[in-house]
């Protein structure tokens, strides 16, 4: 059996009254974030194929890839050779409140289109900012 | 003295999750006590099915937000075994790195909860704060705080650089220092020796009659630890020690837990120095072939046992999850039993309940304890028979 001591913790919290306090800031205060944190998904369109490897490997169907409202036109043909097909544009449509941030999509991109983001501030007062469309 | 019930929980303010004791009380000492689940059941299972492998590895990963590293590594031994895919030394070593950080992080924060329990709040605040440290280098190795994601099929998703490396164990001198302290405060201090002493006692016959598990089950003097008894990943090249108590009460808990947090410590330590080179990951093709695996895993609350069937495609077929607090919950009406109405919280929260952990459809049945193999004939012969004998005729009804 041990022995007992009352008041065992009394000179440590005496020597906390001289720390400095062990919370921060925040809001106020940016909050520091590891290299590898995985917040919002970040979308570039000209690296999209449009595979839809994402979509696939998604688990909560929180992305989307659709065709552009605007296409660009095909390049015009060279003569001697078959007219190439238009390159597709596409979007990407990310719903932040199904998002679980696993960026298990950032990993399955064969094009480094998607990438994951140090935003993590993504609460909002209408329910419809939460489907963003990256264009 | 007449005796009176009441229902604790399913919401209460002694219990943090819900889950509905049954208690009959003898003026303030409990008569009998009773357990009832199923009020958080999300069906994570029929989910699963519906999902591909690697969909799953993310919602099995939510089973538990405190265990979440525990299920996926569990889960994805099943699947590696059906695929026969064998994984990097690297990636295995990785895998037991974040497994001993959360075991870290899961016992301190335990050590908290209890303290809260027992009213000794400085306790609760001091463990808390220094369970940030743990935190930050779950953050440093996975990315984020509590889903670390660190799994994929074949391997892991992050590397170990050596300046995390020299981060890691930059924090683990100090966690090593603090859970120290920790465990002569947990063990001197008369605050907790007078709440936690020849409370809840659970007797080592009874802790293996009822399959206790984990540290509740090593507190009653049974040494059982998968680690020890069935090494996997790269446990059997570690040197740790198995930590048990024979006080069988709520004290000896405590001691356990803070005790294996300075194992874990040690362990982390000695995969840091290991970390052999290679690669963290291999391929492994999407469809995964036919065929089942079973696994054993020691979660932070003990034994946790994960089945999966494959059919071929890149959806499981069945995916079963046995989470540790269900083997523990059968205990908890002994402990109570024979106790005050006050300890009541205290006693609940020893066993580190998980209640989104443990609710699944679990069937019971006496008699599958004599056969020791049923067959699906069998189990739907018994099916139809049970509802039969109230008064429903499904022996008409064939199968597709």
């Amino acid at each position: 059996m041990k022995k007992k001591i009352p008041g065992r913790a009394l000179g440590e919290a005496v020597r906390q009254l001289f720390k400095k306090p062990a919370t921060s800031a925040y809001p106020f205060e940016k909050a520091k974030l590891q290299p590898k944190f995985r917040g919002r998904i970040a979308f570039e369109q000209e690296k999209c194929i449009g595979c839809k490897m994402c979509v696939r490997v998604c688990p909560a169907k929180a992305i989307e890839i659709v065709l552009s409202a605007d296409q660009p036109a095909a390049p015009a043909p060279v003569e001697g050779q078959a007219p190439a097909p238009a390159k597709k544009k596409f979007d990407c449509v990310i719903h932040l409140d199904r998002c679980v941030y696993c960026a298990q999509c950032v990993e399955v991109c064969p094009k480094k289109a998607l990438a994951s983001t140090d935003d993590f501030e993504l609460a909002q007062l209408d329910r419809k900012a939460l489907r963003r469309h990256y264009k | 003295m007449s005796k009176i019930s009441i229902p604790l929980g399913p919401q209460h303010p002694g219990l943090k999750e819900p889950i509905n004791f049954g208690l009959v009380l003898e003026g303030e000492q409990i008569d009998k006590a009773t357990v009832n689940l199923g009020y958080n059941h999300r069906g994570v299972e029929k989910a699963a099915e519906e999902r591909t492998y690697i969909q799953d590895i993310y919602l099995i990963e939510r089973v538990c937000g405190i265990c979440s590293h525990s299920h996926v590594t569990c889960y994805i031994t099943c699947v590696e075994e059906i695929a026969k895919a064998e994984i990097p030394e690297r990636a295995k070593a990785i895998r037991v790195l974040v497994g001993e950080l959360e075991r870290i992080h899961s016992h301190l924060l335990w050590l908290g909860i209890a303290a809260y329990e027992i009213g000794f709040d400085t306790l609760f605040m001091y463990v808390w704060r220094d369970r940030e440290h743990v935190l930050d280098c779950l953050e440093l190795v996975g990315g984020n705080r509590v889903h670390y994601s660190i799994n994929t099929l074949g391997g892991v998703r992050r590397d170990i650089t050596p300046e995390i490396k020299a981060e890691l164990l930059k924090r683990i001198d100090i966690l090593e220092a603090r859970t120290k302290y920790y465990t002569t405060l947990a063990t001197e201090e008369t605050t907790v020796l007078a709440r936690t002493q020849n409370v809840g006692v659970l007797p080592k016959d009874l802790g293996i009659r009822l399959g206790a598990c984990g540290p509740t089950a090593r507190a009653s003097g049974i040494a059982r630890d998968v680690r020890k008894d069935e090494p996997y990943l790269i446990y059997d090249k570690l040197d740790f020690k198995l930590i048990t108590a024979d006080t069988c009460d709520v004290f000896g808990r405590v001691v356990v837990r803070v005790l294996e947090t300075v194992e874990s410590c040690r362990i982390i330590r000695q995969v840091l120095n290991y970390l052999p080179e290679g690669p963290i990951s291999i391929k492994v093709p999407w469809k995964i072939p036919e065929g089942e695996a079973v696994n054993r895993y020691e979660a932070p609350r003990g034994e946790d046992i994960h089945y999966v069937k494959g059919n071929g495609t890149d959806k499981p077929e069945r995916v079963k999850v046995r989470a540790p607090t269900l083997a523990n919950y059968h205990a908890v009406p002994h402990m109570l039993e024979g106790g005050w109405l006050a300890d009541v919280p205290l006693v609940i929260a020893a066993i580190d309940p998980c209640m989104s952990c443990s609710d699944r459809a679990l069937v019971t049945d006496r008699a599958a304890a004599r056969s020791a193999v049923w067959s699906w004939e069998e189990m739907r012969r018994n099916g139809i028979e049970f509802y039969k004998r109230r008064g429903v005729d499904f022996s008409k009804v064939t199968l597709k």
